[in-house]
């Protein structure tokens, strides 16, 4: 059923007696044309976009617990376009383009709030850098300005001007970018799909794949083996496990980022806002809690915490740009596993293996590029090339030496 | 000022009052009592607003699971939102003020949204507010944030002072009730080092709140002994008002201590500490909490925990209502009524939903047993209860209880999953526990006072055992075990009005409903959709409730449905807590040059690079502006002599019979032949091929090498060698040392520098440039014996020195540099004209070495050695990295010599439309060369080296500037390098 | 979490600092034929593993060990610290 005040009048009027589940609870048919595997955001933007965008409706997305467990359902809600490389913006200013339709398009309110993000700089060389940011930016079409000190003051009068160990310089502001509701997201993809035809399977965990002679036709799973012309892999944070039952090893590590969120407040912050000192970044929800994080933990691991040095270092760093927040108090934190890549940077791309696909090596940047890396993954599975701004996501660019890499750490995952 | 709900006893001292104001009006308390307390004796029941319907609320506990009584502390930069009044302790002056609403707390306008209930549904709005799109951030968003939160902040700094704190221990017990005190008592008599803490600023627990005796004496008295013996004991350290509030790996705990949040502000202590506990074992004994049942309006003022009634009349003198009632599922129930009885508070009727209990009703107490509570009365606080035969009770407070839930929190901390216990009608710590901890009395599912006693004191003789000390033959004090049957009752089914389970946010049994009737069947779908377990709470008191509903909806045991897991912080901790001292100037250290003072003392202009402070420049009298001092600076350099502090440069000593061979393979040119006595410039590649660094390392003797660093790498250039040599090459004879802060360096630059030295060195020492010449180096004494190293090497493009002296005579020469130089006019020259000479130069820095260049980017491809194995030359030959049209750095000159330029600007071909297709580079490093006296760049473009003399234009859009510019060599000043050698 | 420095005895992590798999450790000959592709792997493909693992931390707040620990990735356990220096020689990396 369609969404909409009338809806929901009506059922108000009814004693919410009608509405329906959000999505159907089928049971699994033996073959599809294309198999998701994985029911995070972009496993089910990639589903939604398959049979939305690419007529392709024989699709089920398998996940092995509930549908936008992962980080989808984790993380600190930014969207953003803000990048430098010419693999990435266009990725991203695309994906931001479909944010700000995304609600309609799926008849679901996501809260797509573009209230702005800031990314303060403190240094010359910091400026210089962002400056070569946000031209990379207006180039491809995104926006992007850059403030100077005075400007920031009276946005944030709140941040500190006359007592940092870092002073605040100045910032880049996209405008355009902001936060959004990220359950809603797998919710609205999903219910989307589901209204496509898109089999949507919970509690249906992938325990193999099904490969022959170097062509992949489908999976094992808990409830049966399931057959499919094309399978698409979009678990991040358990890549590196769930390909190498596909017997692959992938440029990625994973680790643990944490978030956090306050009590609820009052209004004070109006858009997302980065430190450039510090590892940090903030923004408040609709519901008034702070949300906000900041390095991940720096080690290997899959056990979805992180420990208190971390939860320091970002309480440090928040202060130190914003010391009113310091009464305020932190209500809940937790942990979630990241495909870190040796670039920073993601894989969407076809396999060695025949009829396998994989997008995986968000590190912490998956949340704001799900449409886009649904759209671009639909794309892939459909017609078999890489959509035109998705180019660069190559399995292959390592050994070809054409590393796409924002921050110029290198090979060594816990530093991008 | 009356209490008119004082009733007297308990654990308060109503010799000492205490003055306090809640929303403006004065109120008067004693020592020892909570904000709630107080509150509660001076018969104010409506406290604060819910979230999302403005309904009113009360106190609902006596503790830190409180989800209602939330209210704003203290005044200004002081005011602390959503502090829990139960938790809170009064002291003279203390103001609070409620939240939430919108007008006064009795008429709030906010309350309208109660009306719209039926319409703002769980989820309601992610199904509407999408028409039309651009309405989200202008009109929706703005209204829902208005309404959003709860307390308010301030907007001004947190103006208390924070500590952190690390402690060790054997065992850490957390919790002080009946099982916490008898294990840390067994452990600290065997000789343990023990931590006991507790949340509550009275230690004890439920010892404090119920009439138990232990040990022949009221149980208060044989806690407060209990704990009068740890504080006499070495090996044990006692932490009220301290809350472990998660649990980390390998034994690590996070615990707050308010230290100072009792008193007035101003007090001159810290507010409070944020701990690390190292621990070799802990013992949970966290107790329980208490949950309600869910019927029609359980939510106003008024109706509270049947436990929580207990603890204000029996620890705090305080009647919550004149006329009780109670409605409970089990045993514990009933002794809330035998103990308001006893204190000769009414009670106005026991309700239990069984059918049938062995207990004994207190005189003239109606009991209505398989009853249930449907509706209750009161628009501001509770006025009479309704039953399902329609009779109704009245009765201005309401004790519920649901039975209690162990506190299994901090056993989920590390993903423990906790399971069902039928016998208790709760979940129980699951069987993966944290690293070394136990869990003990209640919060294990042991819900009586003699089994409690009997759990700690196993669980304690259990660590004792286990870190190999003896265990005492001791034994628990005399107690009882009382009275504790529990039911599975939730939630009254046959309520018409709304049965609310979240009382923070507003989540009722219909919300749960409503959530599986749409398909969010799963407890985490449940939690997410209707934000059930997200009020600061974090579920204490709300999620079995939300689980229990969802379960009878899905014909599911709660056991099946499952649980959400619980996450630190066990209770919210502030955010400057964990910050501590780490804010202001103080966020991270700084770093000084060792001619920092100096430098201060003319007056410098400092800059922040990486964690250093440094001289920018040194402005001079009559200087308007940075750019002329700079001028100055780089000019009188180029004319005579400059000099500038070079300290920060990173210095690692290397020696070993295998040096040479190490160093060989840590550059990426060709370092095998370097002579003693010389310097060379070495380019250090990541194994990724990219550049990581580069610097000079100088070869003081055969196996003696002194290797520099940029600033920004000194730290990771260091690991990186250390792990080349202990990893790769472990047999190598070499050895590495960080000389970075041993030494001062100065660099000594222009064409007197030469003369300007030989002023200080000590005459045996010939500089000449026949004995010294270019890219020597040797050690030398200085100003009469002072050891020394001179380097004649150059980054201004001059005759050039750098000189290093130990550390602590830095300052020293720095004074006696400009004393000597006075005859040359020596300026002193700062970061900025050092990139003024290093841009002229065209010699690579920070911003083009940052981490996404190769060798060949830099221009620097030719100086890779093939012949060798080095750290990186064969991944950097890939062919995506060798590749002819790449990026190369290069200079530009504005075609208008007028113009200046912008770092950051893009390359866009003449006549070329500005966008992402056309863009052919960036430009790295801008600055107006005095000598040339015109605006110069570096910046990296396609093919550069092939294209000299072309133009492009520099584009830098966010500053709306567009300027025509020249494709020239990087070297603008001398490019023959002349100067150098002379 | 704690790491047991084999010379040092118990130290905070925050003392040390993270580089990755101890297959770093296993640096390709140059000189072999298909030198190009061993490193490539060697750099950057990763085993990545769901239980024991053995990685690199260099003690960098304290005596500048580079040590391999045996970390378990699921439960962040620890059951072995060596110096890498060690095993190094004992897996023949002898220069």
């Amino acid at each position: 059923m369609r969404y909409s005040v009338l809806s929901l009048l009506k059922e108000a009027f009814n004693g919410n007696k009608g509405w329906k589940p959000a999505w159907r609870d089928p049971e699994p048919q033996a073959e599809y044309d294309v198999i998701i595997v994985g029911g995070g955001g972009h496993g089910l933007a990639t589903a939604y976009y398959l049979a939305r965008e690419f007529g392709i409706n024989r699709v089920a997305v398998l996940e092995k617990g509930w549908i936008g467990s992962g980080n989808v359902g984790r993380n600190t809600t930014i969207i953003r376009s803000n990048y430098l490389l010419d693999g990435n913006q266009p990725f991203y200013e695309q994906s931001l383009k479909l944010w700000e339709g995304l609600e309609q398009d799926f008849n679901y309110n996501a809260m797509v709030s573009q209230r702005g993000i800031i990314n303060l700089y403190h240094s010359d060389p910091q400026r210089d850098a962002f400056v070569r940011r946000a031209n990379s930016m207006r180039l491809s079409g995104a926006d992007a300005e850059i403030l100077n000190q005075n400007t920031i003051r009276e946005m944030c009068p709140f941040l500190d001007f006359d007592n940092a160990r870092f002073p605040i310089q100045g910032g880049l502001i996209q405008r355009r970018g902001g936060t959004v509701r990220h359950d809603a997201v797998a919710w609205g993809y999903a219910r989307g799909a589901d209204q496509r035809g898109v089999d949507i399977l919970q509690n249906c965990e992938v325990t193999d794949f099904i490969i022959e002679n170097g062509v992949c036709s489908g999976v094992e799973t808990n409830r049966g083996s399931i057959r499919a012309n094309k399978v698409g892999v979009a678990v991040a944070g358990s890549s590196g496990r769930v390909m190498a039952q596909a017997g692959m090893r992938l440029p990625i590590e994973t680790h643990v980022l944490q978030a956090f969120v306050s009590e609820g407040l009052k209004p004070v912050l109006p858009g997302v806002i980065t430190f450039g000192a510090g590892h940090f970044y903030v923004s408040q929800s609709d519901k008034g809690g702070l949300v906000f994080g900041g390095d991940i933990d720096g080690y290997n691991s899959y056990a979805q915490r992180g420990n208190l040095p971390v939860v320091e270092d970002v309480c440090e760093s928040g202060m130190a740009i914003m010391p009113m927040i310091g009464r305020s108090k932190l209500l809940r934190m937790w942990g979630g596993v990241m495909d870190m890549s040796m670039d920073g940077s993601p894989i969407i791309d076809k396999t060695p293996i025949d009829g396998l696909y994989l997008n995986a090596g968000w590190c912490y940047g998956g949340f704001k590029a799900t449409p886009a890396s649904g759209w671009c993954f639909a794309h892939l599975l459909a017609k078999d090339e890489p959509h035109k701004t998705a180019t660069k996501y190559r399995l292959d660019r390592f050994k070809r030496g054409a590393m796409v890499d924002e921050r110029g750490a290198g090979a060594q995952p816990n530093l991008h | 000022m009356t209490q008119k709900n004082r009733i007297g006893g308990g654990l308060i001292d109503q010799n000492r009052s205490v003055q306090f104001n809640f929303d403006g009006r004065l109120f008067e308390g004693y020592e020892g009592d909570t904000l709630a307390s107080a509150l509660l004796a001076n018969d104010v029941k409506l406290v604060g607003r819910s979230f999302k319907y403005h309904r009113p609320r009360g106190i609902f506990s006596a503790g830190s699971e409180e989800p209602s009584a939330l209210v704003t502390l203290r005044e200004g930069a002081y005011s602390e939102p959503n502090a829990r009044a139960t938790v809170t302790e009064i002291y003279d002056g203390l103001s609070a003020r409620s939240q939430n609403k919108f007008g006064s707390l009795n008429f709030d306008l906010m309350a309208i949204n109660d009306l719209l209930s039926p319409l703002l549904t769980a989820g309601f709005y992610y199904k509407t507010f999408m028409w039309p799109a651009v309405f989200w951030e202008k009109v929706y968003e703005p209204i829902i944030r208005q309404a959003a939160g709860l307390g308010k902040l301030s907007g001004a700094e947190d103006p208390d002072r924070y500590n952190k704190g690390f402690l060790y221990c054997d065992l850490l017990v957390i919790g002080t009730g009946p099982s916490g005190l008898m294990a840390a008592l067994t452990a600290a008599r065997a000789g343990l080092r023990v931590i006991v803490a507790d949340e509550d600023f009275r230690m004890g627990g439920r010892l404090n709140a119920e009439r138990y005796e232990v040990g022949e004496m009221p149980a208060a008295d044989w806690a407060a002994a209990t704990l009068a013996e740890f504080m006499s004991m070495d090996n044990v350290r006692v932490m009220s008002r301290t809350t472990i509030f998660g649990a980390y790996d390998h034994g690590i705990y996070g615990a707050l201590e308010r230290v100072s949040d009792h008193v007035a502000e101003g007090s001159g202590d810290v507010r409070q500490i944020a701990w690390r506990i190292y621990t070799k074992r802990a013992i949970l004994a966290a107790g329980s909490t208490e949950r309600s049942i869910a019927f029609g309006n359980n939510d106003r003022p008024g109706v509270m925990m049947a436990g929580s009634v207990r603890a204000y009349v029996n620890r705090w003198g305080v009647a919550p209502g004149k006329r009780v009632a109670i409605f409970t599922n089990n045993d514990d129930g009933w002794q809330t009524a035998y103990d308001l009885q006893g204190q000769g508070v009414e009670v106005s009727a026991i309700v239990d939903s069984r059918e049938q209990t062995t207990l004994l009703p207190p005189k003239g107490v109606r009991v209505v047993l398989g009853g249930r509570i449907v509706d209750t009365k009161g628009r501001l606080g509770l006025k009479k209860i309704i039953l399902s035969d329609g009779q109704d009770v009245a009765a201005d407070c309401l004790a519920v209880s649901g039975g209690w839930s162990p506190n299994v929190h901090l056993t989920c901390h590390q993903r423990g999953i906790p399971v069902w216990d039928d016998k208790i009608v709760g979940f129980v710590p699951g069987a993966t526990l944290p690293m070394g901890m136990a869990v003990a009395g209640a919060a294990n599912g042991v819900m009586t006072l003699n089994a409690c006693l009997q759990s700690g004191l196993d669980a304690g003789n259990s660590v004792v055992e286990a870190l190999g000390r003896t265990v005492s033959k001791s034994k628990t004090p005399k107690a009882q075990d009382e009275v504790s049957a529990a039911s599975a009752f939730w939630y009254v089914n046959e309520s018409k009005g709304r049965a609310w389970l979240d009382l923070q946010n507003d989540i009722t049994a219909k919300d749960v409903k409503l959530s599986y009737q749409e398909g969010f069947r799963s407890v985490e779908h449940l939690k997410r959709y209707t934000t059930i377990g997200m009020a600061t709470d974090q579920g204490k008191t709300s999620n079995i409730l939300g689980l229990a509903v969802m379960a009878e909806i899905s014909g599911k045991s709660i056991a099946e449905t499952g649980t959400t897991i619980f996450r630190p912080p066990y209770t919210p901790v502030s955010i400057a807590a964990l910050a501590g001292r780490s804010r202001g100037k103080d966020f991270r250290p700084a770093r000084l040059t060792p001619s920092h003072n100096w430098a201060a003392e003319q007056g410098a202009v400092f800059v922040n690079t990486g964690a250093w402070r440094r001289a920018q420049w040194f402005p001079k009298e009559g200087e308007t502006h940075w750019r002329q001092s700079v001028n100055r600076e780089v000019l009188a350099t180029r004319a005579s002599v400059g000099i500038c502090d070079v300290s920060t440069l990173g210095k690692i000593d290397i020696q070993g019979k295998d040096a040479t061979d190490f160093i060989n393979r840590v550059y990426a040119n060709a370092f095998a032949k370097l002579a003693i006595g010389k310097t060379r410039y070495g380019l250090m590649l990541r194994e990724d091929g990219l550049v990581m660094d580069d610097g000079t390392t100088a070869r003081l003797s055969e196996h003696h090498y002194l290797m520099t660093t940029t600033t920004a790498n000194a730290v990771s250039v260091f690991r990186h060698l250390e792990f080349c040599h202990q990893c790769l090459w472990p047999n190598l004879d070499v050895q590495l040392i960080s000389a970075t802060e041993q030494f001062a360096q100065i660099a000594v630059a222009g064409p007197n520098s030469r003369k300007l030295l030989e002023k200080i060195i000590d005459p045996e020492y010939d500089i000449s440039n026949d004995a010294f010449a270019f890219m020597a180096c040797g050690d030398i004494t200085v100003c009469g014996g002072i050891k020394s190293r001179l380097f004649r090497i150059s980054f201004s493009g001059e005759l050039a020195y750098e000189i290093a002296v130990p550390t602590r005579y830095g300052d020293s020469l720095m004074r006696v540099l400009m004393d000597a130089g006075d005859e040359f006019d020596v300026t002193p020259y700062g970061t900025e004209a050092l990139g003024v000479m290093r841009i002229e130069k065209g010699h690579a820095a920070g911003n083009e070495l940052n981490g996404q260049t190769t060798a060949l980017n830099l221009g620097l491809g030719k100086i890779v050695s093939r012949k060798k194995d080095c750290i990186g030359n064969i991944l950097s030959l890939r062919e995506e990295m060798v590749r002819n049209d790449g990026l190369r750095l290069v200079g530009f000159k504005p075609v208008d010599p007028a113009m200046s330029l912008n770092a950051g600007s893009h390359f866009i071909g003449v006549g070329a439309e500005a966008k992402t297709s056309n863009d052919q580079g960036w430009m790295s490093s801008v600055t107006y060369s005095p000598n040339l006296e015109t605006s110069i760049g570096l910046g990296f473009i396609k093919s550069g080296d092939q294209r000299m003399g072309e133009k492009v234009r520099a584009v830098d859009l966010v500053n709306n500037k567009s300027v025509e510019v020249e494709i020239t060599s990087p070297h603008f000043f001398d490019p023959e390098g002349g100067r150098l050698r002379v | 979490m704690i790491i047991n420095h084999p010379l040092l005895g118990p130290r905070d992590a925050t003392e040390f600092s993270y580089l990755g798999d101890a297959s770093l450790m296993h640096r390709p000959e140059w000189q072999s034929d298909d030198a190009e592709n061993q490193f490539y792997e060697y750099q950057y493909l990763r085993d990545n593993k769901a239980g024991i693992h053995r990685e690199l931390w260099y003690h960098e707040q304290g005596d500048r060990s580079w040590l391999v620990v045996t970390r378990n990735t699921l439960t962040h356990e620890i059951s072995s610290v060596e110096l890498a220096s060690d095993v190094a020689r004992r897996e023949g990396r002898s220069r």
